[in-house]
């Protein structure tokens, strides 16, 4: 149940984008086209959930026991880096067909600060995760990782969502002051005020 | 002379971050909820901005070619750890209601961005100009839109009320009012430049 209740919290109700502000570069950015912002969300799922579980077991094992907790940004960032550069070479060797589909936007992925907030909230135990029977549920490997997971789908769904919006967009006949960025914020706010509906769900 | 003051007005005006090249956006967004929270964001980054501009161009002919994207990243997340501790130190309120936006000034786009098209290529005198104007023009921006959703949403700027505080449109203060506020400040712009 809990998982569960992780994964709506995460998607819908603190969704990452629309209610946290975290990722919004990427979110403005390759939402074109449905088809981009399917391979960004991909891209971000996977290294979003690698990432967490790295940089939770770092934190863990290498930085609290030797209390060195000052050093975390630095170290998660560069983790982040090399995971990135990593996981480009794995899946180039191992899944090609993969690779083509994901290639072009993993390098994007390591400026998106939605993997490093993410990663630090759940290395620090402050990832918002749901109450049950009063209680806050501790944030541990396995939670830490399907919120991570969940969170991603939660920035993948919003990604398509204003996509499909967009895509829309571009034939509609705007004011010249409102095209480009300042229409696409705007939707994007119509988008998180949908989303807000969900407050309190969980 | 003449170079210096362009390179200083270019990110105040010009090349306004926020507004004209649409870098930042996560902390623009987010820190925006009332005005003093807007400028201690653009201040912190400023301070980044200046610092990681003025190394990376003492540095710029040592750092080999191949690894230049990394070093930058290590020289950045450095002063963010310094600014992490001085903040946690003194401005622990600030600190707190700031929170997960300090440590991810690392992966502003800004910083990079400046690193690697100015500092990379420019002495430190103009990069230092290059941080600070850029990081004013943040400032200026992110104040604005900060006191713009403060008095929508609270009627209040600064935390000097302006108007009862049942006149506010919380809406503002919310999620769905930071990306309509900096819509609306864009749109403004887009259109007093003709």
């Amino acid at each position: 149940m809990l998982y569960f209740l992780i994964f709506i919290s995460a998607i819908f109700v603190n969704n990452i984008v629309l209610s946290q502000f975290l990722g919004i570069c990427p979110f403005l950015g390759v939402s074109k086209k449905i088809d981009t912002a399917l391979g960004m969300g991909a891209a971000v799922t996977f290294v979003l959930t690698i990432a967490t579980i790295v940089t939770y077991l770092l934190q863990k094992y290498l930085l609290e026991p030797f209390s060195i907790e000052f050093l975390q940004t630095i170290v998660f960032i560069l983790v982040i880096a090399a995971l990135v550069q990593m996981i480009e070479i794995v899946l180039k060797k191992i899944s090609p067909a993969l690779y083509q589909a994901l290639g072009v936007f993993l390098p994007l992925i390591t400026t998106n600060c939605c993997v490093l907030g993410v990663a630090i909230l759940v290395a620090n135990g402050t990832a918002k995760l749901p109450v049950i029977d009063g209680n806050p549920a501790q944030v541990d490997l396995l939670t830490g990782t399907i919120f991570a997971f969940a969170t991603a789908i939660g920035f993948a769904l919003a990604l398509v969502l204003f996509a499909g919006i967009r895509e829309q967009l571009a034939m509609t006949k705007l004011p010249k002051a409102m095209q480009g960025t300042p229409i696409a914020l705007l939707t994007a706010g119509l988008l998180a005020m949908a989303f807000m509906g969900f407050s309190g769900v969980v | 002379m003449g170079k210096a003051l362009n390179t200083f007005t270019n990110g105040l005006l010009r090349e306004n971050p926020t507004i004209v090249l649409v870098l930042g956006m996560c902390p623009t967004l987010a820190t925006t909820t009332s005005a003093i929270n807007g400028m201690s964001m653009g201040l912190a980054t400023t301070f980044v901005l200046l610092c990681s501009n003025v190394v990376i161009s003492a540095l710029r002919n040592l750092i080999p070619d191949k690894v230049h994207i990394p070093a930058y990243i290590v020289v950045i997340a450095s002063f963010v750890t310094i600014l992490q501790l001085v903040m946690q130190a003194y401005l622990p309120g600030l600190y707190a209601s700031l929170g997960l936006f300090i440590p991810l000034i690392v992966v502003n786009c800004i910083v990079l961005g400046r690193a690697e098209a100015f500092a990379a290529k420019n002495g430190v005198g103009l990069s230092a100009l290059d941080g600070l104007g850029m990081g004013f023009g943040f400032t200026i921006s992110l104040t604005i839109l900060g006191i713009v959703r403060e008095f929508l949403g609270t009627g209040k700027i600064f935390d000097l009320a302006i108007m009862p505080e049942e006149c506010g449109m919380l809406v503002f203060v919310l999620a769905p009012g930071a990306f309509i506020a900096l819509a609306l400040l864009m749109a403004l712009v887009n259109s007093l430049k003709k």
